[in-house]
């Protein structure tokens, strides 16, 4: 794309800030779209994408900046004010009626009527020659729950362009197709594109930004990394721009641990479960910290779940302390002395409605079993202690934990592990969606409880942080283990290029 | 730590305080008591007596409702174990006919767990099996017949009385302190909290929660048998077409009204004998006042509205929004 004879941006955002309490979620993030551009919005988890166009969409209010669409300041207030403007969504689930005939789904609110009765046959007529734009040869009158999901993409795209949509925003709608899908997707929007609709492309499959898109705008913790041809960025930089901070701040990071690796606590052998994560091998040891680095959908949540029994391998075998073990449910975990903070605080970690006290209690309460209660002295022992050994604020035991801030939460979550005093604790992602003081508190804790020889597998995207603290890497690659990297070896660019690595190998073969 | 009010359960309190004195002004003796051959009688008396099987079934429902689930079948399960208890009651000893009939409601409570917890059934559609088959079941026990049966021990349960009080009551104050201190004494009552409130937080922590799931219906069905067993000892027989009819639905209400969230949660078992107990007592007034039965169902659900408005997070917002616009 010849970047002087640039046409008049189609969508223009300056400035845009959205701050959810103290966490910053958008920080005054720029974005420019122009007209036949199909333009790759990427970032990890709780980089701000989704927030970005939450906000472009109407869905949520902004604290400050602005939106142009072909010059003019538009400020939708909700999803149909948008899409009146001319800023159309499809999510990767389709949010139309499965039980109701295609024809009917394209026309839904707006059929074309006579004295009020739609008229079925004209309905009929039109939808089937507005996806013959689209080269869909299908029967219109069919449910469209009995299409695939990737022509009901296309159904999608088709009603929001057209209800005279200019810019499209495909929020990751090939997640669940298959190759053939997405390369009909692909044919779409690139026909959309020649008619110069814009097109925003929300995915965490690189190889296909780089088979599709013109351009590349890269978030991270909310902030705007940077915009970028496709053609001039190597697939290495890109994962660079998404994980890692720019190449010289990142030399002397590294903490320096010289701590003697203990004996091993956990070790699992072949584990894995097909369909589900490769089978890999696993050692953790007393008083080491061991990153799991990879990019989204690698397999490292994956690998979180099947060490502590969420997920039951069907392959391997695993042992504690050298002796073979039961790992069937989280259950068994637990009464091995397994803790593990999920990365999805809100639906898998917190109780939202129970207080501080009983959310810290809880897993040691679950070990113990229902015959052994913990008095009620007891649990304010905890929890007290709890809240002054990780500065939980409000020091209240007694308020419901949905009111806490993350920080707060992810800190009652180590407090309900540290409890039942674990020999292995598995956390992912412990800093996201966590303001930066609590930041740089919550991966001090990390530190301290190796000291204390606890063993720590700890996921994350910040690949500063696993720098910071991680005795020994992981990297993931497609649901596989692809390799480790050991002390010294460790850094940004070293993981950056275990990512890369098949990547890279396969521009230079091509 | 500073006294604090405590909230909840103000409201279902007050409540059925203000039916109590409404019922007194609609029957100036409402709240006289006297005592006759050794048990105590009186509207208030009367009140307590008539709402012990839904306050029963709420002992019950309320732990049901408090992991997420909902059990319809209760009703089916009293007309089970009242037609079980009536039809032994004669030729065995009592023991033998209560210990079955109760038998009979912790089977049934094992087998609606089984289909919520194992198969993963909605409980909403795993109960309504049992509610519609159980009454089959019942009728197959008396043979389509009303079966009455003269035993003064089984009517016991019914019609007489523990030092003046009568027995459907101590039977209820027994449950509610034998069910509060299972639960409160025990971590029972917080893991079903925590289940309730978050079922696959609750799992990662490592609760059991399938065998949690699978006591709570079998006690609900343990519960439900009591009741039935007071229900038949009532009219000395038992009708397994209309013993427990609709009851489901009452002992639901009442959940409601003591403050549970069908959701799941947080649960007060005091405060569901306290929604039964308000029930009862709004069913007795409209009696005792002479106007048509049929006013009862609209009267009551008018008194479910408010006392729903009263807890609804909405609506206390929407005051506290007014409350600081005027100061």
């Amino acid at each position: 794309m010849n970047e002087a004879s640039e046409a008049r941006p189609l969508l223009e955002v300056r400035g845009l800030a959205k701050s959810f309490a103290a966490l910053r979620a958008l920080d005054r993030v720029d974005f420019t779209l122009r007209p036949g551009e199909i333009h790759a919005l990427l970032g990890e988890n709780g980089a701000g994408k989704s927030t970005l166009i939450k906000v472009i969409t109407g869905v949520l209010a902004r604290d400050a900046g602005v939106i142009r669409l072909e010059g003019r300041e538009v400020a939708p207030r909700t999803t149909k004010e948008a899409l009146a403007a001319g800023i159309a969504t499809v999510y990767q689930e389709v949010n139309l009626l499965p039980n109701l005939s295609v024809a009917q789904n394209l026309y839904l609110g707006r059929q074309p009527t006579w004295c009020g009765i739609v008229r079925e046959g004209e309905m009929k007529r039109r939808a089937a020659a507005l996806l013959e734009g689209y080269g869909l040869h299908i029967d219109v009158s069919a449910p469209l729950g009995s299409y695939s999901v990737a022509i009901q993409h296309v159904c999608a795209i088709a009603r929001a362009v057209d209800l005279s949509a200019r810019v499209l925003i495909l929020d990751e709608p090939t997640a669940s197709l298959d190759r053939h899908e997405v390369e009909m997707l692909f044919k779409t929007m690139r026909a959309l594109a020649a008619r110069g609709i814009g097109i925003i492309f929300v995915t965490h499959f690189l190889d296909q930004v780089y088979q599709i898109s013109d351009r590349i705008t890269v978030l991270r913790n909310g902030k705007l990394i940077g915009e970028r041809a496709t053609a001039s960025l190597p697939r290495i930089d890109l994962i660079h721009m998404m994980l890692g901070r720019e190449l010289s701040e990142t030399t002397s990071e590294r903490a320096a641990h010289d701590r003697a690796a203990g004996k091993p606590c956990a070790t699992f052998k072949d584990y894995g479960k097909a369909g589900y994560l490769a089978p890999f091998d696993l050692e953790l040891r007393h008083g080491e910290v061991v990153g799991l680095a990879g990019l989204l959908g690698s397999g490292r949540t994956e690998t979180a779940r099947l060490v502590f029994g969420a997920e039951r391998a069907d392959s391997g075998t695993a042992s504690v302390e050298d002796e073979a073990i039961r790992l069937h449910s989280p259950r068994d975990a637990v009464r091995l002395g397994f803790g593990y903070c999920p990365e999805e605080r809100k639906s898998d970690g917190i109780i939202a409605d129970l207080t501080v006290r009983e959310n810290i209690v809880l897993a040691l309460q679950a070990k113990l079993g229902i015959a052994r209660p913990l008095s009620r002295r007891e649990q304010d022992a905890i929890a007290e202690r709890f809240i002054k050994l990780l500065d939980i604020r409000p020091p209240d035991p007694e308020r419901p934990i949905g009111l806490l801030s993350g920080g707060n939460q992810q800190k009652v979550l180590l407090a309900r592990w540290l409890a039942i005093e674990p020999r292995l604790l598995v956390l992912d992602e412990p800093t996201r969606g966590i303001d930066v003081g609590a930041h740089a508190e919550i991966i001090r804790l990390v530190r301290e409880l190796c000291d204390r020889g606890l063993a720590l597998l700890v996921i994350s995207s910040e690949l500063d942080e696993i720098v910071a603290y991680s005795d020994r890497v992981v990297v993931l690659r497609d649901r596989a283990h692809v390799g480790t990297l050991q002390d010294a070896a460790i850094s940004v660019l070293s993981i950056v290029s275990a990512i890369a690595a098949d990547h890279v190998a396969a521009e230079e073969g091509a | 730590m500073p006294f604090r009010l405590p909230r909840r359960g103000l409201a279902q309190i007050a409540a059925l305080i203000v039916i109590l004195l409404i019922d007194r002004m609609v029957s100036p003796q409402f709240f006289d008591l006297r005592l006759q051959d050794g048990r105590l009688f009186g509207s208030l008396v009367d009140v307590f007596n008539r709402g012990a099987p839904v306050a029963l079934l709420s002992l019950g429902m309320v732990l049901v409702i408090a992991t997420g689930g909902i059990d319809l079948s209760v009703g089916a399960v009293m007309a089970i174990s009242g037609a079980i208890a009536a039809s032994l009651a004669d030729s065995h000893a009592w023991p033998v006919a209560v210990g079955a009939a109760l038998g009979a409601g912790v089977i049934c409570g094992a087998w609606n767990g089984f289909l919520v917890a194992v198969l993963r059934m909605q409980p909403i559609v795993a109960t309504l099996i049992l509610m519609v088959a159980g009454r089959g079941v019942a009728q197959l026990i008396t043979e389509g017949r009303i079966v009455t049966f003269s035993s003064p021990d089984l009517a016991w349960f019914g019609t007489g009385s523990v030092l003046g009080i009568p027995t459907p009551i101590v039977l209820v104050a027994l449950m509610l302190l034998v069910t509060g201190l299972v639960v409160r004494g025990s971590a029972l009552g917080l893991l079903i909290e925590a289940a309730g409130g978050n079922a696959r937080a609750s799992e990662l922590s490592g609760v059991g929660i399938r065998p949690l799931i699978v006591a709570v219906y079998m006690w609900c069905g343990l519960c439900a048998a009591l009741a039935g067993i007071v229900a038949a000892s009532d009219i000395m027989g038992a009708d397994a077409n209309n013993a427990g009819l609709w009851l489901e639905l009452d002992a639901i209400l009442a959940v409601v009204i003591g403050g549970t969230s069908l959701f799941g949660g947080r649960f007060s078992l005091i405060l569901a004998v306290c929604g039964a107990l308000i029930i009862q007592a709004m069913n007795t007034g409209i009696l005792l006042s002479g106007y048509p039965p049929e006013f009862n169902l609209v009267v009551k659900a008018a008194v479910v509205m408010v006392v729903l408005l009263l807890q609804s997070p909405k609506l206390s917002e929407l005051a506290a929004g007014l409350g600081r616009r005027r100061a």
